[in-house]
């Protein structure tokens, strides 16, 4: 089976007018089919930067990569029929109903509009929006607009998702629901999913396998129970102690976030 | 390209849908050049601004071609808003044809513009303009190409900056003295020399004059030719660099 994700050598550099970022430093990954990948790191490791360019929304600076089967550079358009996406910040209208995103969203992916409008009252079933169709996006709660967001990036049933960290800003209750949703979706349609988090215990529980990136770098790639034995001395040990001895810091807590600019 | 127009139907319709649910601001975008019309207008009445024509044949048109400036240059301010709330990405994510999220919305921006400018007509008319229907058409295919013109540079600019910060500087320094220079209100054959000369290098000054010139019937004299070219220059000339913002930009 060949691989979901494969780069090699990935990075991507901002110019601005009095500072040049490296965002992103060669990051050479696999990703396989059917895990969920958890890429883990402190704000400003460079995830965003990393998932915008496997997406196709951001050209590399430099390196190559393989998703969903397509190449990045010569075949956007085939990567981007084949995976979903979730932004950090979500992607809908706030003025806009939660049908009209649905339906122009399956319009987009090319359906027809009978089939957009079938496959808008099948999502809204599945992830709890049936509801919730006629109400503007920006009525929803914090929970509600994640599943929306979800919901959008399933419409075309990409075999790939990308969530940008899903979770962050909901509360625990929405958490639990949508890490069930997550591994719904891996254990019942095979999906294979890269998310991003820089929460540990989200990372833990969450992900078949982790990718820490700091500064724009892998700083080590495993299990979680491979990270804590090879880092922290014991499978049994915390990740919070692995991540330390990765990356010499802690993550940082969600108070302290200064946030990013996406 | 083969979806190109589908997708520009879709985007189309959905910003269509959008913009009619919010009838307030579909008026309250016309509500200046009205006032213009019905406070203003009636002070024109009994002067002598020019060559042919009387004076409502020479506001609206002036007016017709000020509110395509202000609607048109501040369009892109609506992709600002979008693009933060990750609108613009997601789309980007799925396989839409990307000159049809720039053609999607001029197709929406022209509709609307139509629809205020046949308003605005019809007010004239019963203020007192009385123009050939023929003319009056011929005035709202110049300013719809002005539009396109103008509206795909703004949504260029509005891919290629992070705020409206950055954005509406831009783009009212540039506004304001295109309609002064333009001869919107007056024309520009009352001007001295010097500002004569220099409404010259506007290139919507012509196009009011084309107007103008369309409200009274002389189709034949040139300036409407000369209006329509420099209006389908520039549009051509727009749209050429809002496709390739559209295409590249990695906003
Ligand atoms: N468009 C951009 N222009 C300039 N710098 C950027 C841009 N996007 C991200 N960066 C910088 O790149 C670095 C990595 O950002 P990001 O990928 O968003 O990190 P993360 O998602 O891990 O928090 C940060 O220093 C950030 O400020
Ligand atoms: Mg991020």
């Amino acid at each position: 089976m060949p691989a979901a994700i494969h780069t090699a050598g990935l990075t991507r550099t901002f110019r601005t007018k009095n500072r040049t970022v490296e965002a992103v430093r060669g990051i050479d990954l696999t990703v396989e089919q059917g895990e969920i990948l958890g890429f883990l790191g402190p704000n400003g490791a460079g995830k965003t930067t990393t998932l915008r360019m496997l997406t196709t929304l951001l050209p590399p600076t430099s390196g190559t990569a393989t998703v969903a089967g397509h190449d990045l550079i010569a075949d956007p358009k085939g990567v981007r029929e084949r995976i979903g996406y979730v932004a950090q910040s979500g992607g809908v209208d706030p003025t806009v109903s939660v049908r009209e995103e649905l339906t122009t969203q399956g319009r987009l992916y090319r359906l027809s509009r009978s089939e957009a409008a079938r496959r808008t009252e099948e999502l809204a079933g599945e992830l709890g929006l049936t509801a919730l169709l006629d109400r503007p996006c920006g009525a929803l709660s914090g929970g509600q607009r994640r599943r929306l967001d979800i919901a959008m990036a399933l419409t075309h049933s990409p075999a790939l998702l990308f969530l940008d960290e899903p979770t962050t800003g909901l509360d625990p209750g929405s958490r639990a629901d949508l890490w069930q949703l997550i591994r719904r979706l891996r254990d019942h349609r095979g999906m294979t999913v890269f998310l991003t988090t820089h929460y540990l215990d989200e990372a833990d529980a969450l992900a078949d396998r982790l990718v820490i990136v700091d500064d724009g770098r892998v700083a080590a790639q495993g299990t979680s129970a491979e990270l804590k034995r090879t880092y922290a001395g014991a499978a049994d040990a915390g990740l919070q102690d692995a991540f330390i001895a990765i990356t010499g810091r802690r993550t940082q807590r969600e108070e302290e976030e200064t946030p990013v600019a996406v | 390209m083969s979806h190109v127009f589908t997708d520009t139907g879709i985007i189309a319709g959905r910003y269509i849908r959008q913009t009619a649910s919010s009838k307030l601001s579909l008026l309250f975008g016309a509500l200046q050049p009205l006032l213009f019309l019905v406070l203003f207008g009636p002070l024109l009445e009994d002067l002598h601004l020019g060559e042919g024509g009387d004076s409502w044949q020479t506001l609206v048109p002036g007016i017709l071609v000020q509110l395509t400036l202000f609607s048109s240059a501040f369009a892109g301010f609506t992709i600002l808003m979008e693009k933060h709330n990750g609108v613009v990405e997601r789309m980007r994510v799925t396989p839409v044809s990307r000159l049809a999220l720039l053609l999607g919305r001029l197709v929406r921006d022209s509709l609307q513009l139509f629809a205020q400018s046949l308003v605005l007509v019809l007010v004239g008319v019963a203020m007192g303009l009385r123009a050939p229907v023929a003319g009056v058409l011929i005035g709202f295919l110049l300013v719809g190409l002005l539009a396109a013109a103008l509206a795909s540079l703004s949504y260029a600019l509005a891919m290629r900056v992070n705020s409206p910060q950055e954005f509406a500087p831009v783009v009212s320094s540039l506004n304001m003295p295109a309609v002064l220079l333009s001869g919107i209100l007056l024309p520009m054959t009352l001007a001295p020399g010097w500002l004569d000369t220099l409404s010259r290098f506007v290139p919507f000054r012509y196009v009011v004059d084309a107007v103008r010139d369309a409200y009274t019937g002389h189709y034949a004299d040139g300036s409407v030719l000369l209006g329509a070219a420099v209006a389908a220059a520039l549009a051509v000339v727009s749209l050429g660099l809002g496709t390739r913002v559209f295409r590249r930009v990695s906003a």
